[in-house]
C-alpha cells in the first residue's frame, strides 16, 4: 500500500509543526508546575487549607491528577483543531 | 462496508459492557445473600476466582482470531474511551491495587510521589509519542525503532531493553496471581500459579491482542468496583458522607491532632526506648563472632526494624519526613518518564482506529486510571484514622477481630514491647498490602466484600501480565523471528511461532515465580528506571529531531541502559552513590544522559537519508499514509 499522496509542502508542515511544538511547550509548562512545583513549594502552599486538606498535600494526591487529565484532553482537542487548520487531518 | 458493520459492533460494546456490570453487581449481591444463608467463606472465593477466569476465558474464545493484525493490534478498532479503559487495567497491576494504598500509609506526604510518577506519565505520552506511534501504525515498538532509524540494531536493543523492562514485571505479575489465589482458595503457592497462568493463557492465546483487550475492559470494571466498594463504605462509616475522595480532608485535620496528642504520650517515648535498646542488643549479637552465619540475616533484619520503630514519630501530612525533597521529585519525575516508555502501555496506542482516536485515548486511559489513583490516598487516611482513633490506646487483649486475622498471615503485627497490656503506635506495623485487605473487614463489610477484592486483585494482576506477555512473545516472535531471522515467513508460521513463544514465556515467567524471590518487587521499581533511559530518549528524539540518526540511537539507548543498570545495580549492592540519589531513582541520570548521546553522536555522523526524513516528516501529521509503509495484513 504505497499511498503516494498529495505532497504536503515544507512551509505548511513547518507552520503546522511550530504551533504544535507551542502547544507541546505549554502542556509541559503546566504540567511541571503542578507536579515538580507543587512538590517544591509544599511547605508554602500547605498553609492553605481547603475542606481540611492542605493545599500541598491535594496537590500531589488529587489536584495534580485533574490538572493532568485536563491537560491531556485539551491537548487532543486544540491538536484536531489545528490539523483542521492546516488541512492536515484524517481522510473521514 | 467494513466501517458499517464495525460501527454496529461500537454501539453494541456500550450495552454489552453495561449488561456486564449490572451482572457483576447482581452476582455480588447474589453471593452476599447466600452468604447470610450460610455459605461459608472458602466457597465464596472459589466462586468468585472460578467465575471471573470463566468470564475471561468465555471473552478469549470469542475473541479467537488467525489475522496478524487481528493478533498483534486488535485489527485497530478499538474505540478510545474502550481502549483507554483496556489500557488502564493494563497499567493497574496487582501492586497498584493491593500495595499502593499501604505504600501511602506508610510514607505519608512521600507516598504521593508514586501517585504523581504513575499518572504524570500519560502527559508525556500524549505529547510526545502516542498519537505519531498511531500514525506510524505498524505492531511493536522495536518496530518504530527500526523503521525510524533503519536496520536490525537498533530493532534488537529495543528487543533487548522491551524484554528487560517486561520480564520482572511479568514475574512479579504472576507471583500476586499466586499469592491472591493460594489465599483466598487455601491452596499451596505453586498450584496457585498454575491456577493464574491458565487464567493468563486462556484469553491471550487464541486471540492475541484483541482477546486481552475485551478482558482488560471486562477486567477494569471488576477491579474498580472492588476498589471503590470497600472504601465508600469506610468513608460513610467515618464521616456520614460515602464520597472517600472528598470527606478524607477532614480525616486528615483529624489525624494531624491526634498525632499531636500521641507524640506527646510518654508511654510512646517508653516504647521507642525498648526499640532502641533492643536494636543495640541486636547489633552486639551480630557482632559477636559465636553467633552462627545463618542466623545473621534474620538478625540482621530484626535490627533494622528495631531501629526503625525507635525512631521518633513522624507526622503524616508532613513533607520529605520519610524521603527528601531531591529523592522525591527524582523519583515522580523517572516514574512519569518509566510510564510514558513502558512498551506494554505504548503498544495499546495502536489499537485504535485513528490519530485523532489516540489523542483522546491517552486521556481516557488517565481518566480510568485515576478513578483508582484519586482514591488510594483517601484509603490510607481512612486506615490510618482507624488505627489511630480505635486502635492506639486498646488494650492488647481487646483488639478488633480484623487486627488478629491479618496478623496471623503477617500482614500486621504487634509487639507489646513495654509490657503494660496497652498498645502503642510503635507496637503496632503494618504491612503495605494490610491496607486494602483489612479495609472491607474494618468497614464491618461482609466476607463477599473480601471476595470481590481478591477478585479485583487478580483481575489486576492478570490483566497486566497479559500485556506484558504480549509485549515479550511479540518482541521475540515478530521483531526478533520475522523480523530478523525469516522474513518469508508465511502468515500461519508466524501466528503458531507467536503463540508457541507466548506458552513458553508464560512458563518461564509461573517457574521463576515459584522460587518467590524477594527481589521481584524491587526489580520492578527498576524497569521504570531502564524503560525511561532505554527507550523514551530513543523513541521521542525519533519523533521530534529529525536529525537523529541510527548511530546515535543506538548509542544512546546503549549508554542509557547501561549507565541505569550499572547505577541500579551499584547503588543497591556497592553503595555508589551520587548526590544521594536513591536506587529507585537510578533513571534520573540514564535519561538527560540517553537524550544528549543521541543528540551528540547523531551530530557526529551522517544525517539520516532523505527518504527517512521524508518519513519522519509524515509520522509528524495525521493525514495520508507514513513514507515507508508496509502493511502486512
Amino acid at each position: 500500500m504505497n499511498v503516494t499522496q498529495a505532497r504536503v509542502d515544507k512551509a505548511t508542515l513547518a507552520a503546522y509543526w511550530a504551533e504544535n511544538k507551542r502547544l507541546t511547550t505549554i502542556t509541559l509548562l503546566v504540567w511541571a508546575a503542578v507536579s515538580f512545583g507543587a512538590t517544591f513549594f509544599v511547605e508554602a502552599l500547605n498553609a492553605v487549607v481547603i475542606f481540611g486538606f492542605p493545599l500541598g498535600y491535594y496537590m500531589g494526591a488529587q489536584g495534580s491528577l485533574i490538572v493532568f487529565v485536563l491537560l491531556i484532553f485539551n491537548y487532543a482537542r486544540t491538536m484536531n483543531l489545528i490539523d483542521r487548520k492546516y488541512n492536515l487531518h484524517e481522510e473521514e | 462496508m467494513a466501517k458499517q458493520r464495525s460501527n454496529a459492533f461500537f454501539d453494541n460494546l456500550g450495552r454489552v459492557y453495561g449488561m456486564y456490570t449490572g451482572a457483576l453487581i447482581a452476582f455480588v449481591i447474589l453471593l452476599g445473600i447466600a452468604e447470610k444463608m450460610g455459605l461459608p467463606p472458602q466457597t465464596i472465593g472459589y466462586i468468585f476466582i472460578g467465575v471471573t477466569i470463566g468470564v475471561y476465558a468465555l471473552i478469549g474464545v470469542i475473541s479467537r482470531t488467525s489475522k496478524i493484525s487481528e493478533y498483534y493490534v486488535a485489527g485497530r478498532s478499538v474505540p478510545s474511551f474502550f481502549n483507554g479503559m483496556a489500557t488502564g487495567s493494563d497499567w493497574m497491576s496487582a501492586a497498584s491495587l493491593i500495595g499502593l494504598a499501604g505504600t501511602i500509609y506508610g510514607l505519608g506526604y512521600d507516598g504521593l510521589a508514586y501517585i504523581m510518577g504513575w499518572t504524570g506519565g500519560y502527559v508525556l505520552l500524549a505529547v510526545f509519542l502516542g498519537p505519531y506511534l498511531r500514525k506510524f501504525g505498524q505492531y511493536t515498538i522495536p518496530d518504530f525503532l527500526g523503521a525510524r532509524y533503519g536496520g536490525n540494531l537498533p530493532r534488537l536493543i529495543g528487543v533487548a531493553a522491551a524484554i528487560t523492562a517486561s520480564f520482572a514485571y511479568l514475574i512479579a505479575q504472576v507471583t500476586g496471581v499466586g499469592i491472591i489465589t493460594s489465599r483466598f482458595l487455601g491452596i499451596n503457592f505453586t498450584v496457585g500459579v498454575f491456577v493464574g497462568l491458565a487464567g493468563i493463557l486462556v484469553c491471550s492465546l487464541l486471540g492475541g491482542m484483541k482477546a486481552v483487550t475485551w478482558t482488560q475492559v471486562a477486567q477494569y470494571l471488576i477491579l474498580i468496583i472492588a476498589y471503590l466498594t470497600p472504601v465508600t463504605v469506610m468513608s460513610y462509616k467515618q464521616t456520614g458522607v460515602p464520597v472517600p475522595q472528598i470527606m478524607y480532608g477532614q480525616i486528615l485535620q483529624k489525624i494531624d491532632a491526634r498525632e499531636k496528642q500521641i507524640i506527646a504520650d510518654p508511654l510512646e517515648a517508653q516504647v521507642r526506648e525498648k526499640w532502641a535498646l533492643e536494636g543495640r542488643t541486636l547489633g552486639e549479637k551480630l557482632k559477636d563472632p559465636a553467633t552462627p552465619a545463618a542466623e545473621k540475616e534474620e538478625l540482621a533484619a530484626a535490627r533494622k526494624s528495631a531501629v526503625a520503630a525507635s525512631q521518633p514519630i513522624r507526622p503524616y501530612l508532613q513533607p520529605f519526613a520519610r524521603m527528601d525533597r531531591l529523592n522525591m521529585l527524582a523519583l515522580t519525575f523517572c516514574l512519569m518518564v518509566g510510564t510514558a516508555g513502558l512498551p506494554h502501555i505504548l503498544m495499546r496506542y495502536y489499537t485504535v482506529p485513528s490519530v485523532k482516536d489516540a489523542r483522546s485515548s491517552v486521556g481516557w486511559s488517565l481518566f480510568f486510571i485515576c478513578a483508582l489513583f484519586f482514591t488510594a490516598p483517601a484509603y490510607a487516611a481512612f486506615a490510618r484514622w482507624e488505627v489511630l482513633s480505635t486502635l492506639i490506646g486498646c488494650k492488647i487483649a481487646e483488639l478488633p477481630a480484623w487486627t488478629v486475622h491479618w496478623a496471623q498471615v503477617g500482614l500486621v503485627s504487634i509487639k507489646d514491647v513495654n509490657m503494660d497490656g496497652i498498645l502503642q503506635l510503635g507496637e503496632l506495623t503494618l504491612g503495605a498490602d494490610a491496607i486494602t485487605l483489612a479495609t472491607p473487614e474494618i468497614a464491618g463489610l461482609p466476607y463477599v466484600i473480601s471476595g470481590l477484592v481478591a477478585a479485583g486483585g487478580l483481575a489486576a494482576a492478570l490483566s497486566t501480565a497479559d500485556g506484558l506477555l504480549l509485549t515479550i512473545s511479540n518482541a521475540l516472535s515478530h521483531d526478533l523471528y520475522y523480523k530478523v531471522i525469516d522474513p518469508s515467513a508465511s502468515i500461519i508460521r508466524r501466528l503458531t511461532i507467536s503463540r508457541v513463544l507466548l506458552v513458553f514465556t508464560a512458563g518461564v515467567a509461573a517457574w521463576a515465580a515459584t522460587y518467590r524471590l524477594t527481589i521481584i518487587v524491587e526489580l520492578v521499581a527498576w524497569a521504570f528506571s531502564i524503560a525511561a533511559s532505554a527507550f523514551f530518549p530513543a523513541l521521542v528524539m525519533g519523533v521530534w529531531d529529525k536529525r537523529a540518526n541510527k548511530a546515535g540511537a543506538v548509542a544512546g539507548m546503549t549508554v542509557g541502559f547501561c549507565l541505569t543498570l550499572c547505577y541500579l545495580i551499584g547503588s543497591r549492592f556497592y553503595g555508589l552513590d551520587w548526590f544521594g540519589i536513591k536506587t529507585v531513582s537510578s533513571g534520573i541520570f540514564g535519561i538527560p544522559v540517553g537524550f544528549l548521546t543521541i543528540y551528540a553522536v547523531s551530530r557526529m555522523t551522517a544525517a539520516p537519508s532523505q527518504e527517512l526524513q521524508e518519513f519522519i516528516e509524515s509520522v509528524r501529521y495525521p493525514r495520508g499514509a507514513v513514507g515507508e509503509s508496509s502493511h502486512d495484513e
